[in-house]
């Protein structure tokens, strides 16, 4: 099976606290820890074990600049066979349909089975792979949580409903998957494993070579477009316990003993 | 001004709370919006979900097809396409249907999409302006959508006041338009729904959740939240990231995707706060948040919150709650 995977590189939230800048217009970038999106790493966790079941090659790619890189790299070092950056000035300020067009015209360049992205990224809308899936009229499922090959033109997938419960249907190939979180165990990657791969080549395509047209991507092309950042407030906001951690600790029993706690 | 849809979810032929939220979203687009009611479905069920909606909508498409027996997102959308005009505003529940149907629905109307919307500013010539959040409810977006060939917009659960009918207006009547709609295929068929296992423990049960998320770090110090929650007399749940680790069975995670709770006291250890958690918190309970992060969102919903590391905290915590057992026990 020929599998295609669509990653980001995004603000890692669990290493950074998410600031505004100076201006208000757009977040801090400076200091930023950069990683690959969490649900797209399981996402290429899932493809490395579909193709090493039954068989095929994993493609990763990404729609940004050669910052990009280190994140198709650190893939590549899990596994996957080749990493693609789809890079070109003329891409930047797309929406999400802008990115769904560009990768669109990626896949039709190849021959994928199956194109799997993250369900959402940090910053994004989930929205890519829906959309990617309309446009290239493939069946579309999201929030996947577990997929099995069951014959060479077809899926069977469970998808996370309300409750904890899962959805199972049957899905035809070629089709798009938006993986979900806790869909399996991503590999841990070293840096000796992303050092084995500093000299693989990754090809860079273009809005030439996709055949991609200036005004179908783009800021201009965007119907969607941020204005500003701001910090939200929302509810009244707790009440901060300024104590010593003892006084705090204290605190905390107390008013656990007075809500039924401690019995 | 585009005419305003919202696609209705219903199952058993009771409609989803977003129904009434969907409304309220419409109105806020355009205070004069009548906005339609699509629903898809099937049989008796399907017209007790139309009727069920009372006057939030002056007007109400039905569409009846076996086919649609099942919420279908590829069906569902097929369908929609056959009835909705051009440059409509469609609004949808930003839930795990919205999340299937809405972002394709949105290229198949060539129409502009923006999703998990939290507040609507109003229309500013042709666009729409409307707040979004990003990671993890830490910062909000101000975002402009172009509407001018029609806009897909999902909308978050909760965000918006149920909008039950408002004054003056009548039950909407019920426009038939299934015929419209003809013979359905899809791709992707559903088989069934696996119900969740009940795990070990069941966290709706108990009055007292430590729950932990994120912050707890690794496998090993799960131990700490089972020590606390023997040593208070409650539970250990838990938030998403604790699960997709595996540190904890699905059956302990609260959230929209896990299981809803109704608690007297929550102490969220470790946890940031997303929505998608705190949809899972029902009944208001008494809640005490610890996180090093300041700035984490849970800090904005508590009641207390306390700024420390809980690999430090909990301990202390515990030690200090069985003291206080073992002298009431004496």
């Amino acid at each position: 099976m020929e599998i295609l995977v669509c990653v980001r590189r995004v603000p890692d939230t669990s290493e950074n606290e998410i600031e505004l800048n100076r201006a208000g217009n757009d977040i801090e970038r400076d200091e930023l820890v950069y990683s690959i999106n969490e649900a797209d790493n399981y996402a290429v966790e899932e493809a490395l074990q579909i193709a090493a079941r039954v068989g095929g090659t994993v493609t990763v790619a990404t729609v940004g600049s050669e910052d990009d890189e280190e994140v198709l790299r650190r893939e590549m070092a899990m596994g996957a066979n080749r990493g693609v950056l789809i890079s070109d000035d003329a891409f930047s300020g797309s929406d999400g349909r802008g990115i769904a067009t560009i990768l669109k015209a990626f896949v039709e360049q190849g021959h994928y089975d199956l194109v799997l992205t993250g369900v959402q990224a940090e910053d994004g809308g989930a929205q890519v792979g829906g959309m990617l899936a309309a446009l290239l009229d493939y069946p579309f499922a999201s929030l996947v949580t577990s997929i099995e090959p069951l014959d060479a033109k077809k899926l069977k997938i469970g998808r996370e409903i309300a409750g904890g419960n899962k959805e199972m249907n049957e899905i035809d190939l070629p089709c798009v998957l938006s993986i979900q979180t806790g869909i399996n165990e991503p590999r841990y990657v070293g840096m000796r494993g992303i050092r084995q791969v500093a000299g693989v080549p990754i090809p860079t395509f273009g809005a030439k070579d996709l055949g991609i047209g200036a005004c179908a991507v783009g800021e201009a092309a965007a119907k969607v477009r941020r204005v500003d950042y701001f910090v939200p407030a929302l509810g009244k906001g707790a009440e901060i316990l300024r104590g010593t951690r003892e006084e705090n600790v204290d605190k905390v029993l107390e008013l656990v003993a007075a809500k039924g706690g401690l019995k | 001004m585009a005419r305003i849809f919202a696609y209705i979810v219903h199952k058993n032929g009771v409609v989803d709370d977003s129904a009434f939220e969907l409304a309220a979203a419409a109105r806020k687009i355009d205070p004069a919006a009548a906005p339609t009611a699509i629903l898809t479905g099937s049989g008796a069920d399907l017209d007790a979900a139309c009727a069920a909606l009372g006057a939030s909508y002056p007007e109400i498409w039905k569409i009846a097809n076996d086919a649609l027996a099942y919420p279908n997102a590829e069906l569902v959308r097929k369908a929609l396409l056959k009835v909705l005009p051009s440059d409509s505003i469609v609004l949808v529940a930003h839930d795990h249907f919205g999340i299937d149907l809405a972002p394709g629905l949105s290229i198949q109307l060539n129409a502009a999409f923006v999703s998990d919307v939290v507040d609507i500013s109003g229309v500013e010539a042709a666009d729409l302006k409307v707040v979004r959040q990003e990671f993890g409810g830490q910062v909000s977006t101000q975002v402009r959508c172009n509407v001018a060939t029609g806009a897909v917009v999902t909308i978050r659960p909760g965000a918006f006041k149920a909008l039950e009918g408002a004054a003056g207006l009548v039950a909407g009547n019920v426009i038939e338009k299934s015929s419209e709609v003809g013979t359905l295929t899809a791709g992707r068929r559903y088989l069934e729904t696996v119900v969740a296992d009940a795990g070990d423990v069941d966290i709706t049960k108990h009055n007292v959740l430590v729950s932990i998320g994120r912050g707890i770090q690794e496998k090993d110090n799960v131990a700490i939240a089972l020590e606390l929650a023997e040593a208070l007399g409650a539970a250990v749940s838990c938030s998403r990231p604790v699960v997709d680790a595996k540190w904890l069975d699905k059956s302990r995670q609260v959230g929209s995707s896990g299981k809803t709770v109704k608690p007297k006291l929550y102490l969220a250890c470790g946890i940031s706060g997303a929505f998608q958690h705190l949809a899972g918190i029902k009944g208001s309970p008494f809640l005490i948040a610890i996180n090093k992060n300041p700035k984490a969102p849970i800090f904005q919903v508590a009641d207390i919150g306390i700024v420390d590391d809980i690999l430090e905290f909990l301990p202390e915590l515990t030690n200090k709650a069985r003291e206080l057992r073992s002298v009431a026990a004496k």
